[in-house]
Protein backbone atom coordinates (compact mmCIF):
# COMPACT_ATOMS: atom_id res chain seq x y z
CA UNK A 1 0.00 0.00 0.00
CA UNK A 2 1.58 3.57 -0.95
CA UNK A 3 2.02 5.64 1.98
CA UNK A 4 0.48 8.90 2.58
CA UNK A 5 3.28 10.90 2.03
CA UNK A 6 3.68 9.53 -1.23
CA UNK A 7 0.83 10.38 -3.08
CA UNK A 8 1.35 13.11 -5.86
CA UNK A 9 -0.72 15.93 -4.33
CA UNK A 10 1.01 15.45 -0.86
CA UNK A 11 4.07 15.71 -2.29
CA UNK A 12 3.50 18.51 -3.85
CA UNK A 13 5.31 17.79 -7.49
CA UNK A 14 5.18 19.94 -10.38
CA UNK A 15 2.88 18.45 -12.82
CA UNK A 16 2.51 21.22 -15.10
CA UNK A 17 1.97 20.17 -18.63
CA UNK A 18 4.96 20.17 -21.13
CA UNK A 19 4.97 21.18 -24.65
CA UNK A 20 7.04 20.27 -27.32
CA UNK A 21 7.37 21.01 -30.74
CA UNK A 22 8.20 18.34 -33.25
CA UNK A 23 8.66 18.89 -36.56
CA UNK A 24 8.63 20.39 -39.07
CA UNK A 25 12.61 19.42 -39.39
CA UNK A 26 12.58 16.14 -37.40
CA UNK A 27 14.13 13.03 -38.15
CA UNK A 28 10.87 10.91 -37.15
CA UNK A 29 8.92 13.48 -39.28
CA UNK A 30 9.57 12.06 -42.78
CA UNK A 31 8.30 15.21 -44.74
CA UNK A 32 8.06 18.27 -43.21
CA UNK A 33 5.28 18.78 -40.86
CA UNK A 34 4.91 20.29 -37.60
CA UNK A 35 3.42 18.35 -34.61
CA UNK A 36 2.76 20.93 -31.01
CA UNK A 37 2.18 18.80 -28.54
CA UNK A 38 1.14 19.05 -24.59
CA UNK A 39 2.80 16.56 -22.56
CA UNK A 40 2.28 15.08 -19.20
CA UNK A 41 4.77 13.30 -18.37
CA UNK A 42 5.42 11.17 -21.89
CA UNK A 43 1.69 11.30 -22.95
CA UNK A 44 -0.12 13.19 -25.24
CA UNK A 45 -3.14 14.99 -23.89
CA UNK A 46 -3.17 17.55 -26.86
CA UNK A 47 -1.78 17.92 -30.14
CA UNK A 48 -1.73 20.26 -32.90
CA UNK A 49 -0.84 19.16 -36.13
CA UNK A 50 0.15 21.89 -38.80
CA UNK A 51 0.59 20.72 -42.36
CA UNK A 52 1.82 23.12 -45.10
CA UNK A 53 5.54 23.58 -44.91
CA UNK A 54 5.65 22.47 -48.55
CA UNK A 55 2.95 24.34 -50.10
CA UNK A 56 3.90 25.13 -53.10
CA UNK A 57 0.33 27.25 -54.51
CA UNK A 58 -0.21 23.43 -57.25
CA UNK A 59 -3.73 24.78 -57.85
CA UNK A 60 -2.68 28.28 -58.02
CA UNK A 61 -0.19 27.20 -60.83
CA UNK A 62 -2.63 24.96 -62.77
CA UNK A 63 -4.70 27.95 -63.70
CA UNK A 64 -1.78 29.60 -65.71
CA UNK A 65 -0.68 26.51 -68.65
CA UNK A 66 -2.26 24.59 -71.06
CA UNK A 67 -4.57 21.34 -70.09
CA UNK A 68 -1.51 19.09 -70.73
CA UNK A 69 1.20 21.51 -68.94
CA UNK A 70 -0.55 20.26 -65.37
CA UNK A 71 0.98 16.55 -65.42
CA UNK A 72 4.63 17.59 -64.36
CA UNK A 73 2.68 19.27 -61.24
CA UNK A 74 1.07 16.17 -60.91
CA UNK A 75 4.27 14.34 -60.80
CA UNK A 76 5.36 16.54 -57.69
CA UNK A 77 2.12 15.79 -55.58
CA UNK A 78 3.12 12.42 -54.12
CA UNK A 79 6.01 11.81 -55.70
CA UNK A 80 7.00 8.01 -54.35
CA UNK A 81 4.12 6.97 -57.12
CA UNK A 82 3.57 9.79 -60.14
CA UNK A 83 2.68 7.38 -62.16
CA UNK A 84 -0.90 6.90 -60.51
CA UNK A 85 -0.99 10.98 -60.06
CA UNK A 86 -0.79 11.05 -63.81
CA UNK A 87 -3.17 8.60 -64.58
CA UNK A 88 -5.73 10.42 -62.40
CA UNK A 89 -5.55 13.87 -63.59
CA UNK A 90 -5.62 12.40 -67.38
CA UNK A 91 -8.91 10.31 -66.45
CA UNK A 92 -10.42 13.57 -64.96
CA UNK A 93 -9.05 15.93 -68.22
CA UNK A 94 -11.23 12.70 -70.25
CA UNK A 95 -14.32 12.33 -68.51
CA UNK A 96 -14.81 15.78 -69.12
CA UNK A 97 -14.20 15.63 -72.77
CA UNK A 98 -15.76 12.51 -72.76
CA UNK A 99 -13.79 10.20 -74.56
CA UNK A 100 -12.16 6.57 -73.48
CA UNK A 101 -8.98 5.28 -74.35
CA UNK A 102 -8.01 2.59 -76.65
CA UNK A 103 -7.30 -0.59 -75.02
CA UNK A 104 -3.20 -0.94 -74.71
CA UNK A 105 -3.53 2.75 -72.99
CA UNK A 106 -5.47 1.53 -70.30
CA UNK A 107 -3.75 -1.80 -69.48
CA UNK A 108 -0.60 0.04 -69.88
CA UNK A 109 -1.77 2.31 -67.47
CA UNK A 110 -3.01 -0.32 -64.81
CA UNK A 111 0.17 -1.82 -65.07
CA UNK A 112 2.31 0.91 -64.25
CA UNK A 113 0.37 2.22 -61.89
CA UNK A 114 0.14 -0.72 -60.36
CA UNK A 115 4.70 -1.20 -60.02
CA UNK A 116 4.26 2.68 -58.61
CA UNK A 117 1.67 1.39 -56.45
CA UNK A 118 4.47 -1.38 -55.22
CA UNK A 119 7.08 1.30 -54.88
CA UNK A 120 4.86 3.36 -53.11
CA UNK A 121 3.93 0.85 -50.86
CA UNK A 122 7.91 -0.52 -50.19
CA UNK A 123 9.02 2.82 -49.42
CA UNK A 124 6.00 3.49 -46.53
CA UNK A 125 6.55 -0.39 -44.65
CA UNK A 126 10.37 -0.10 -45.24
CA UNK A 127 10.53 3.22 -43.66
CA UNK A 128 8.12 2.41 -40.91
CA UNK A 129 10.25 -0.22 -40.18
CA UNK A 130 13.42 1.70 -40.20
CA UNK A 131 11.99 4.20 -37.60
CA UNK A 132 10.97 1.66 -35.29
CA UNK A 133 15.10 0.59 -35.41
CA UNK A 134 14.60 -2.57 -38.38
CA UNK A 135 17.34 -0.91 -41.03
CA UNK A 136 17.69 -3.88 -42.89
CA UNK A 137 14.33 -4.38 -44.29
CA UNK A 138 14.16 -0.24 -45.30
CA UNK A 139 17.68 -1.67 -47.62
CA UNK A 140 15.70 -4.76 -48.80
CA UNK A 141 12.65 -3.13 -49.93
CA UNK A 142 14.51 -0.45 -51.15
CA UNK A 143 16.29 -2.65 -53.37
CA UNK A 144 12.88 -3.85 -54.34
CA UNK A 145 12.01 -0.36 -55.57
CA UNK A 146 15.03 0.19 -57.21
CA UNK A 147 14.28 -2.52 -59.31
CA UNK A 148 11.05 -1.07 -60.53
CA UNK A 149 12.42 2.33 -60.65
CA UNK A 150 14.71 0.87 -63.70
CA UNK A 151 11.33 -0.60 -65.11
CA UNK A 152 9.71 2.72 -65.28
CA UNK A 153 12.73 4.50 -66.35
CA UNK A 154 13.31 2.64 -69.09
CA UNK A 155 9.64 3.08 -70.52
CA UNK A 156 9.43 6.61 -69.62
CA UNK A 157 12.89 7.76 -69.34
CA UNK A 158 12.76 9.39 -65.42
CA UNK A 159 12.84 7.48 -62.44
CA UNK A 160 10.71 9.54 -60.56
CA UNK A 161 8.92 12.39 -62.55
CA UNK A 162 7.58 10.35 -65.55
CA UNK A 163 5.05 13.18 -66.70
CA UNK A 164 4.53 10.38 -69.28
CA UNK A 165 0.93 10.12 -69.29
CA UNK A 166 -0.84 12.07 -71.85
CA UNK A 167 -4.33 13.35 -72.16
CA UNK A 168 -5.85 10.41 -74.81
CA UNK A 169 -3.17 8.15 -74.28
CA UNK A 170 0.34 7.72 -73.33
CA UNK A 171 3.52 10.21 -74.23
CA UNK A 172 4.99 7.07 -76.05
CA UNK A 173 4.01 3.10 -76.83
CA UNK A 174 5.59 0.65 -74.02
CA UNK A 175 9.42 0.01 -75.08
CA UNK A 176 10.50 -3.23 -76.62
CA UNK A 177 10.81 -5.98 -74.34
CA UNK A 178 8.64 -4.37 -71.27
CA UNK A 179 6.41 -7.42 -70.61
CA UNK A 180 9.40 -9.49 -70.12
CA UNK A 181 11.46 -7.33 -68.18
CA UNK A 182 8.67 -6.40 -66.01
CA UNK A 183 7.59 -10.60 -65.55
CA UNK A 184 11.48 -10.74 -64.67
CA UNK A 185 11.20 -8.81 -61.66
CA UNK A 186 8.27 -9.23 -59.83
CA UNK A 187 9.47 -13.09 -58.33
CA UNK A 188 12.27 -10.87 -56.99
CA UNK A 189 10.42 -8.10 -55.72
CA UNK A 190 7.73 -10.67 -54.15
CA UNK A 191 10.67 -12.93 -52.44
CA UNK A 192 12.39 -9.61 -51.39
CA UNK A 193 8.86 -8.33 -49.86
CA UNK A 194 8.00 -12.00 -48.19
CA UNK A 195 11.75 -12.35 -46.52
CA UNK A 196 11.19 -8.29 -45.54
CA UNK A 197 8.05 -9.52 -43.78
CA UNK A 198 9.35 -12.61 -42.07
CA UNK A 199 12.08 -10.24 -40.20
CA UNK A 200 9.55 -7.84 -39.02
CA UNK A 201 6.29 -10.03 -38.10
CA UNK A 202 7.80 -12.38 -35.54
CA UNK A 203 9.74 -9.44 -34.36
CA UNK A 204 8.30 -8.76 -30.77
CA UNK A 205 9.37 -5.07 -30.44
CA UNK A 206 7.95 -4.65 -33.78
CA UNK A 207 5.01 -6.37 -33.03
CA UNK A 208 4.37 -4.50 -29.57
CA UNK A 209 5.34 -1.14 -30.93
CA UNK A 210 2.96 -1.66 -33.94
CA UNK A 211 -0.10 -3.76 -32.53
CA UNK A 212 -3.16 -1.69 -30.48
CA UNK A 213 -1.12 1.64 -31.44
CA UNK A 214 -2.66 4.17 -33.37
CA UNK A 215 -5.98 3.02 -33.13
CA UNK A 216 -9.00 4.55 -35.51
CA UNK A 217 -12.82 3.56 -35.34
CA UNK A 218 -14.83 3.00 -38.76
CA UNK A 219 -16.95 6.04 -37.89
CA UNK A 220 -14.58 8.40 -37.02
CA UNK A 221 -12.31 7.01 -40.32
CA UNK A 222 -15.52 7.99 -42.51
CA UNK A 223 -16.52 11.15 -40.46
CA UNK A 224 -12.84 12.12 -41.13
CA UNK A 225 -12.94 11.04 -44.90
CA UNK A 226 -10.22 9.01 -45.31
CA UNK A 227 -9.76 6.35 -47.68
CA UNK A 228 -6.94 3.76 -49.12
CA UNK A 229 -5.26 1.63 -46.65
CA UNK A 230 -6.09 3.46 -43.70
CA UNK A 231 -9.66 3.25 -44.00
CA UNK A 232 -9.18 -0.37 -45.43
CA UNK A 233 -7.00 -1.32 -42.15
CA UNK A 234 -10.50 -0.30 -39.86
CA UNK A 235 -12.52 -2.99 -42.19
CA UNK A 236 -13.96 -0.99 -44.63
CA UNK A 237 -13.53 -2.66 -48.06
CA UNK A 238 -13.51 0.70 -49.69
CA UNK A 239 -10.91 -0.10 -52.68
CA UNK A 240 -12.44 2.43 -55.86
CA UNK A 241 -10.97 -0.23 -58.16
CA UNK A 242 -13.48 -2.34 -56.97
CA UNK A 243 -16.04 -0.51 -55.58
CA UNK A 244 -16.04 2.20 -58.62
CA UNK A 245 -14.20 0.17 -61.32
CA UNK A 246 -12.29 2.56 -63.58
CA UNK A 247 -10.04 1.66 -66.53
CA UNK A 248 -9.87 -2.07 -66.97
CA UNK A 249 -9.45 -3.06 -63.25
CA UNK A 250 -13.27 -4.87 -63.49
CA UNK A 251 -11.19 -7.32 -65.51
CA UNK A 252 -8.61 -8.04 -63.11
CA UNK A 253 -9.00 -10.80 -60.58
CA UNK A 254 -8.22 -9.62 -57.16
CA UNK A 255 -8.79 -9.03 -53.75
CA UNK A 256 -9.18 -6.00 -51.25
CA UNK A 257 -7.02 -6.80 -48.13
CA UNK A 258 -8.81 -5.20 -45.39
CA UNK A 259 -8.33 -5.20 -41.72
CA UNK A 260 -10.22 -4.99 -38.37
CA UNK A 261 -8.64 -2.75 -35.62
CA UNK A 262 -7.45 -0.24 -37.71
CA UNK A 263 -4.12 0.35 -36.25
CA UNK A 264 -0.75 0.48 -36.87
CA UNK A 265 -0.19 -3.40 -37.25
CA UNK A 266 -3.48 -3.50 -39.72
CA UNK A 267 -1.81 -0.91 -42.30
CA UNK A 268 1.53 -2.68 -42.32
CA UNK A 269 -0.24 -5.82 -43.01
CA UNK A 270 -2.72 -4.27 -45.54
CA UNK A 271 0.08 -2.74 -47.61
CA UNK A 272 1.95 -5.60 -47.29
CA UNK A 273 -0.72 -7.87 -48.99
CA UNK A 274 -1.69 -4.93 -51.30
CA UNK A 275 1.88 -5.19 -53.01
CA UNK A 276 0.87 -9.11 -53.65
CA UNK A 277 -2.07 -8.23 -55.00
CA UNK A 278 -0.48 -5.81 -57.07
CA UNK A 279 1.55 -8.64 -58.62
CA UNK A 280 -1.23 -10.47 -59.21
CA UNK A 281 -2.93 -7.53 -61.21
CA UNK A 282 0.15 -7.25 -62.99
CA UNK A 283 0.77 -10.67 -64.21
CA UNK A 284 -2.81 -10.67 -65.57
CA UNK A 285 -2.92 -6.89 -67.11
CA UNK A 286 0.10 -8.30 -69.38
CA UNK A 287 -1.36 -11.41 -70.57
CA UNK A 288 -4.41 -9.78 -71.49
CA UNK A 289 -2.87 -6.72 -72.78
CA UNK A 290 -3.08 -6.06 -76.65
CA UNK A 291 0.27 -6.29 -78.47
CA UNK A 292 2.21 -3.52 -79.63
CA UNK A 293 1.12 -2.63 -82.86
CA UNK A 294 -2.09 -1.62 -81.42
CA UNK A 295 -3.54 2.34 -80.93
CA UNK A 296 -2.13 3.89 -77.66
CA UNK A 297 -3.58 7.04 -77.96
CA UNK A 298 -7.01 8.06 -79.30
CA UNK A 299 -7.67 9.43 -82.65
CA UNK A 300 -8.34 12.70 -82.32
CA UNK A 301 -6.07 15.65 -83.42
CA UNK A 302 -7.78 17.97 -81.33
CA UNK A 303 -6.65 16.29 -78.30
CA UNK A 304 -3.23 14.35 -79.25
CA UNK A 305 -0.32 15.33 -80.57
CA UNK A 306 0.36 14.55 -84.29
CA UNK A 307 3.57 12.29 -85.06
CA UNK A 308 6.86 14.15 -84.93
CA UNK A 309 7.32 12.73 -88.88
CA UNK A 310 4.71 14.60 -89.44
CA UNK A 311 4.41 17.88 -87.70
CA UNK A 312 8.49 17.94 -89.63
CA UNK A 313 7.28 17.53 -92.78
CA UNK A 314 3.63 18.30 -93.80
CA UNK A 315 2.12 21.83 -93.00
CA UNK A 316 -1.70 20.02 -91.33
CA UNK A 317 0.89 18.59 -88.70
CA UNK A 318 2.99 21.79 -88.24
CA UNK A 319 -0.33 23.93 -87.72
CA UNK A 320 -1.83 20.85 -85.67
CA UNK A 321 0.69 20.86 -83.28
CA UNK A 322 0.97 24.80 -82.50
CA UNK A 323 -2.69 24.95 -82.24
CA UNK A 324 -1.86 22.11 -79.36
CA UNK A 325 1.00 23.36 -78.18
CA UNK A 326 0.02 27.17 -78.10
CA UNK A 327 -3.70 27.13 -77.26
CA UNK A 328 -3.86 24.02 -75.80
CA UNK A 329 -6.46 21.37 -75.84
CA UNK A 330 -10.01 22.94 -76.10
CA UNK A 331 -11.69 21.53 -72.51
CA UNK A 332 -15.58 22.22 -72.91
CA UNK A 333 -17.28 24.42 -70.52
CA UNK A 334 -18.47 22.32 -67.31
CA UNK A 335 -17.05 20.41 -63.85
CA UNK A 336 -16.00 16.87 -63.19
CA UNK A 337 -14.88 15.49 -59.97
CA UNK A 338 -12.86 12.17 -61.01
CA UNK A 339 -11.27 9.84 -58.38
CA UNK A 340 -8.64 6.81 -58.47
CA UNK A 341 -7.13 4.80 -56.07
CA UNK A 342 -3.96 5.97 -55.86
CA UNK A 343 -1.43 4.68 -53.37
CA UNK A 344 -2.65 6.47 -50.41
CA UNK A 345 -6.03 6.83 -51.33
CA UNK A 346 -8.86 8.17 -53.06
CA UNK A 347 -6.58 11.17 -55.18
CA UNK A 348 -9.56 13.28 -56.69
CA UNK A 349 -9.67 15.81 -59.69
CA UNK A 350 -12.24 18.35 -59.03
CA UNK A 351 -11.96 20.28 -62.90
CA UNK A 352 -13.73 22.88 -63.84
CA UNK A 353 -13.36 24.68 -67.29
CA UNK A 354 -14.74 27.62 -68.64
CA UNK A 355 -14.31 26.04 -72.61
CA UNK A 356 -11.06 27.66 -73.06
CA UNK A 357 -7.37 25.99 -73.03
CA UNK A 358 -6.43 26.60 -69.77
CA UNK A 359 -7.84 25.02 -66.73
CA UNK A 360 -10.08 27.42 -64.81
CA UNK A 361 -9.51 25.90 -61.68
CA UNK A 362 -7.85 22.37 -60.57
CA UNK A 363 -8.84 21.18 -57.23
CA UNK A 364 -6.66 18.14 -55.76
CA UNK A 365 -8.63 16.24 -53.29
CA UNK A 366 -5.07 14.98 -51.91
CA UNK A 367 -5.57 11.94 -50.08
CA UNK A 368 -2.91 12.67 -47.41
CA UNK A 369 -5.05 15.47 -46.40
CA UNK A 370 -7.85 14.11 -44.70
CA UNK A 371 -5.82 10.91 -43.82
CA UNK A 372 -3.19 13.36 -41.83
CA UNK A 373 -6.15 14.80 -39.87
CA UNK A 374 -6.95 11.92 -38.27
CA UNK A 375 -3.50 11.43 -36.80
CA UNK A 376 -4.55 13.81 -33.78
CA UNK A 377 -7.32 10.96 -32.92
CA UNK A 378 -4.62 8.25 -33.17
CA UNK A 379 -1.95 9.19 -30.58
CA UNK A 380 -4.43 11.95 -28.25
CA UNK A 381 -2.95 9.90 -24.93
CA UNK A 382 -0.25 7.42 -26.38
CA UNK A 383 3.10 8.04 -25.79
CA UNK A 384 5.45 10.08 -27.43
CA UNK A 385 7.42 7.46 -28.94
CA UNK A 386 3.99 6.14 -30.57
CA UNK A 387 4.09 9.11 -32.72
CA UNK A 388 6.82 7.29 -34.91
CA UNK A 389 5.11 4.50 -36.11
CA UNK A 390 1.68 5.92 -36.26
CA UNK A 391 2.71 8.63 -38.16
CA UNK A 392 5.02 5.96 -40.49
CA UNK A 393 2.13 3.86 -41.24
CA UNK A 394 -0.40 6.97 -42.01
CA UNK A 395 1.97 7.64 -44.81
CA UNK A 396 1.63 11.27 -45.13
CA UNK A 397 3.20 12.19 -48.09
CA UNK A 398 3.84 16.39 -47.74
CA UNK A 399 3.01 16.83 -51.67
CA UNK A 400 0.11 15.50 -51.98
CA UNK A 401 -0.93 17.08 -48.30
CA UNK A 402 0.78 20.57 -48.93
CA UNK A 403 -0.06 21.01 -52.40
CA UNK B 1 -26.85 7.08 -60.29
CA UNK B 2 -27.74 9.01 -57.22
CA UNK B 3 -30.45 10.50 -58.58
CA UNK B 4 -32.83 9.06 -55.61
CA UNK B 5 -30.82 11.24 -53.41
CA UNK B 6 -31.22 14.51 -55.75
CA UNK B 7 -34.99 13.79 -55.72
CA UNK B 8 -35.33 13.43 -51.95
CA UNK B 9 -33.27 16.30 -51.38
CA UNK B 10 -35.55 18.42 -54.13
CA UNK B 11 -38.68 16.95 -52.28
CA UNK B 12 -37.49 17.81 -48.80
CA UNK B 13 -36.52 21.28 -49.16
CA UNK B 14 -37.85 22.48 -52.28
CA UNK B 15 -37.23 25.73 -53.15
CA UNK B 16 -33.85 25.62 -51.37
CA UNK B 17 -32.40 24.17 -53.93
CA UNK B 18 -31.75 26.39 -56.42
CA UNK B 19 -30.50 24.36 -59.53
CA UNK B 20 -29.39 20.96 -60.38
CA UNK B 21 -27.57 18.37 -62.58
CA UNK B 22 -26.04 15.42 -63.64
CA UNK B 23 -23.91 16.23 -65.68
CA UNK B 24 -20.75 13.78 -66.88
CA UNK B 25 -23.10 11.15 -64.39
CA UNK B 26 -22.28 13.70 -61.19
CA UNK B 27 -24.85 14.80 -59.08
CA UNK B 28 -25.23 18.33 -58.65
CA UNK B 29 -27.23 19.98 -56.24
CA UNK B 30 -27.34 23.95 -55.50
CA UNK B 31 -28.32 25.48 -52.12
CA UNK B 32 -29.49 28.34 -50.89
CA UNK B 33 -26.58 29.58 -48.73
CA UNK B 34 -29.17 29.85 -45.67
CA UNK B 35 -30.18 26.62 -45.90
CA UNK B 36 -26.96 24.48 -46.15
CA UNK B 37 -26.74 23.63 -42.48
CA UNK B 38 -30.23 21.81 -42.87
CA UNK B 39 -29.71 20.21 -46.30
CA UNK B 40 -26.13 18.90 -45.12
CA UNK B 41 -27.43 17.42 -41.84
CA UNK B 42 -30.59 15.89 -43.62
CA UNK B 43 -28.10 14.22 -46.21
CA UNK B 44 -26.00 12.74 -43.33
CA UNK B 45 -29.04 11.87 -41.11
CA UNK B 46 -31.65 10.57 -43.96
CA UNK B 47 -31.63 7.17 -44.20
CA UNK B 48 -32.17 7.09 -47.98
CA UNK B 49 -28.66 10.07 -48.79
CA UNK B 50 -26.98 9.03 -45.53
CA UNK B 51 -23.77 10.09 -46.52
CA UNK B 52 -21.75 9.78 -44.19
CA UNK B 53 -18.25 9.44 -45.55
CA UNK B 54 -16.78 12.82 -46.18
CA UNK B 55 -15.20 13.70 -48.98
CA UNK B 56 -14.02 17.12 -50.38
CA UNK B 57 -15.01 20.31 -49.28
CA UNK B 58 -13.47 23.51 -51.78
CA UNK B 59 -14.13 26.93 -53.08
CA UNK B 60 -14.21 27.74 -57.06
CA UNK B 61 -14.14 31.80 -57.44
CA UNK B 62 -16.03 33.64 -60.27
CA UNK B 63 -15.15 37.17 -59.91
CA UNK B 64 -17.61 38.63 -61.99
CA UNK B 65 -20.79 36.65 -60.24
CA UNK B 66 -22.84 37.83 -58.17
CA UNK B 67 -22.19 35.71 -55.52
CA UNK B 68 -18.75 35.29 -56.34
CA UNK B 69 -17.49 32.07 -53.82
CA UNK B 70 -18.67 28.82 -54.99
CA UNK B 71 -18.70 26.53 -52.32
CA UNK B 72 -18.22 23.30 -52.76
CA UNK B 73 -19.04 20.20 -50.75
CA UNK B 74 -18.82 16.01 -51.88
CA UNK B 75 -20.24 13.59 -49.53
CA UNK B 76 -20.46 9.55 -50.75
CA UNK B 77 -22.75 7.39 -48.66
CA UNK B 78 -20.98 4.18 -47.58
CA UNK B 79 -24.11 1.74 -47.34
CA UNK B 80 -25.30 2.48 -50.78
CA UNK B 81 -22.11 3.57 -52.51
CA UNK B 82 -23.66 6.96 -53.86
CA UNK B 83 -21.75 10.24 -54.08
CA UNK B 84 -23.51 13.64 -54.25
CA UNK B 85 -22.13 17.43 -54.60
CA UNK B 86 -23.53 19.90 -52.94
CA UNK B 87 -22.52 23.84 -53.94
CA UNK B 88 -23.63 26.66 -51.97
CA UNK B 89 -22.90 30.32 -54.03
CA UNK B 90 -22.00 33.47 -51.07
CA UNK B 91 -21.07 37.02 -52.29
CA UNK B 92 -18.11 38.69 -51.65
CA UNK B 93 -19.08 41.51 -49.65
CA UNK B 94 -20.53 39.03 -47.37
CA UNK B 95 -18.82 35.68 -46.96
CA UNK B 96 -20.06 33.63 -45.17
CA UNK B 97 -21.67 30.10 -44.39
CA UNK B 98 -22.21 27.49 -41.86
CA UNK B 99 -19.60 25.31 -41.08
CA UNK B 100 -20.34 21.62 -41.48
CA UNK B 101 -17.44 20.32 -38.89
CA UNK B 102 -20.68 19.07 -36.35
CA UNK B 103 -21.54 16.57 -38.96
CA UNK B 104 -18.16 15.68 -40.39
CA UNK B 105 -14.87 15.61 -38.86
CA UNK B 106 -13.51 15.95 -42.11
CA UNK B 107 -14.52 19.15 -43.11
CA UNK B 108 -12.67 21.22 -40.04
CA UNK B 109 -9.21 21.12 -42.33
CA UNK B 110 -11.25 21.48 -45.29
CA UNK B 111 -12.63 24.43 -44.40
CA UNK B 112 -9.33 25.76 -42.95
CA UNK B 113 -8.33 25.45 -46.22
CA UNK B 114 -10.88 26.99 -47.86
CA UNK B 115 -10.18 30.16 -45.55
CA UNK B 116 -7.12 30.35 -45.82
CA UNK B 117 -7.13 30.46 -49.91
CA UNK B 118 -10.21 31.72 -50.43
CA UNK B 119 -11.30 34.01 -47.40
CA UNK B 120 -14.96 32.63 -47.13
CA UNK B 121 -15.53 32.12 -43.59
CA UNK B 122 -17.37 29.21 -41.97
CA UNK B 123 -19.46 30.20 -39.11
CA UNK B 124 -19.46 27.74 -36.26
CA UNK B 125 -16.13 26.37 -37.40
CA UNK B 126 -13.70 25.65 -33.77
CA UNK B 127 -11.37 27.23 -35.19
CA UNK B 128 -10.86 28.68 -38.05
CA UNK B 129 -7.24 29.61 -39.02
CA UNK B 130 -4.54 29.73 -41.98
CA UNK B 131 -3.80 26.17 -42.21
CA UNK B 132 -1.63 25.77 -45.53
CA UNK B 133 -0.01 29.55 -45.44
CA UNK B 134 1.18 31.26 -42.50
CA UNK B 135 -0.48 33.65 -40.19
CA UNK B 136 1.18 36.72 -41.35
CA UNK B 137 0.19 35.75 -45.37
CA UNK B 138 -1.25 38.89 -46.93
CA UNK B 139 -4.51 37.69 -49.19
CA UNK B 140 -5.69 35.02 -50.00
CA UNK B 141 -4.08 33.20 -53.35
CA UNK B 142 -6.70 31.45 -54.70
CA UNK B 143 -8.84 34.18 -55.75
CA UNK B 144 -8.45 35.02 -59.47
CA UNK B 145 -7.62 38.80 -58.53
CA UNK B 146 -4.55 37.51 -56.46
CA UNK B 147 -1.76 37.57 -59.09
CA UNK B 148 0.58 34.80 -58.94
CA UNK B 149 3.58 36.38 -59.53
CA UNK B 150 2.72 38.76 -56.49
CA UNK B 151 5.47 38.76 -53.83
CA UNK B 152 4.57 38.65 -49.93
CA UNK B 153 6.15 40.90 -47.96
CA UNK B 154 9.16 39.78 -45.36
CA UNK B 155 8.08 38.78 -42.17
CA UNK B 156 9.87 40.50 -39.56
CA UNK B 157 11.90 38.93 -37.28
CA UNK B 158 10.03 37.50 -34.39
CA UNK B 159 11.20 37.79 -30.73
CA UNK B 160 12.18 35.56 -28.94
CA UNK B 161 9.08 35.75 -26.54
CA UNK B 162 6.51 34.63 -29.55
CA UNK B 163 2.98 34.25 -28.79
CA UNK B 164 2.42 30.38 -28.56
CA UNK B 165 0.69 29.00 -31.68
CA UNK B 166 -2.90 27.52 -30.53
CA UNK B 167 -4.27 25.43 -29.75
CA UNK B 168 -2.10 26.81 -26.56
CA UNK B 169 -2.65 30.18 -25.34
CA UNK B 170 0.29 32.42 -24.34
CA UNK B 171 0.71 31.72 -20.66
CA UNK B 172 0.68 27.75 -21.27
CA UNK B 173 3.54 25.26 -21.81
CA UNK B 174 6.87 26.34 -21.63
CA UNK B 175 8.48 29.92 -22.04
CA UNK B 176 9.61 30.34 -25.49
CA UNK B 177 12.25 32.83 -24.54
CA UNK B 178 16.12 31.71 -24.53
CA UNK B 179 19.11 34.05 -22.61
CA UNK B 180 20.27 35.95 -25.42
CA UNK B 181 23.96 37.03 -24.52
CA UNK B 182 24.81 40.59 -24.79
CA UNK B 183 25.78 41.70 -28.66
CA UNK B 184 24.35 38.35 -30.21
CA UNK B 185 21.08 39.57 -30.22
CA UNK B 186 20.51 39.23 -34.12
CA UNK B 187 22.28 35.80 -34.66
CA UNK B 188 20.32 33.60 -31.76
CA UNK B 189 17.20 32.33 -33.59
Amino acid sequence: MEAEDLREEVLDLQTEPMELSMGPSHPAMHGTIRMVLQLEGETVVHVDVQPGFLHRGFEKMCERGTWSQVFPYTDRLNYVSPLLNNVGYALAVEKLLGVTTPERCQYARVILGELARIADHLTCNGATAMELGAFTPFLWMLKAREWIWEVLEEVTGARLTHSWVRIGGLAADLSEGFAERTRAILPKVEETIDESMRLLLGNRIFLDRTQGVGIISKEDALSLGMSGVNIRATGIDYDIRKVYPYLVYDRLDFDVPVGHDGDNYDRFVCRDEEMKQSIRMIRQALDQMPGPGAPFCIDDPKIVLPPKEEVYTSIEGTINHFKLIMEGIQVPAGEVYSYTEAGNGELGFYIVSDGRGTPYRVRVRGPCFANLQGCSLMITGRMVADIVPTFGSINMIAGECDR
Amino acid sequence: MAKIVLDRIRERFGDAVLETSSAQGDEVAVIAPDRWLDVASFARTDPACAMDHFIDLTCVDWPKRAARFEVVLMLRSSTTGKRIRLKARVPETDPKIASVTGLWLGANWFEREAYDMFGVIFEGHPDLRRILLYDEFEGHPLRKDYDAAKTQPLVPYRPEALDKLPPFGKDEGMPWERPVRPGREHSEG
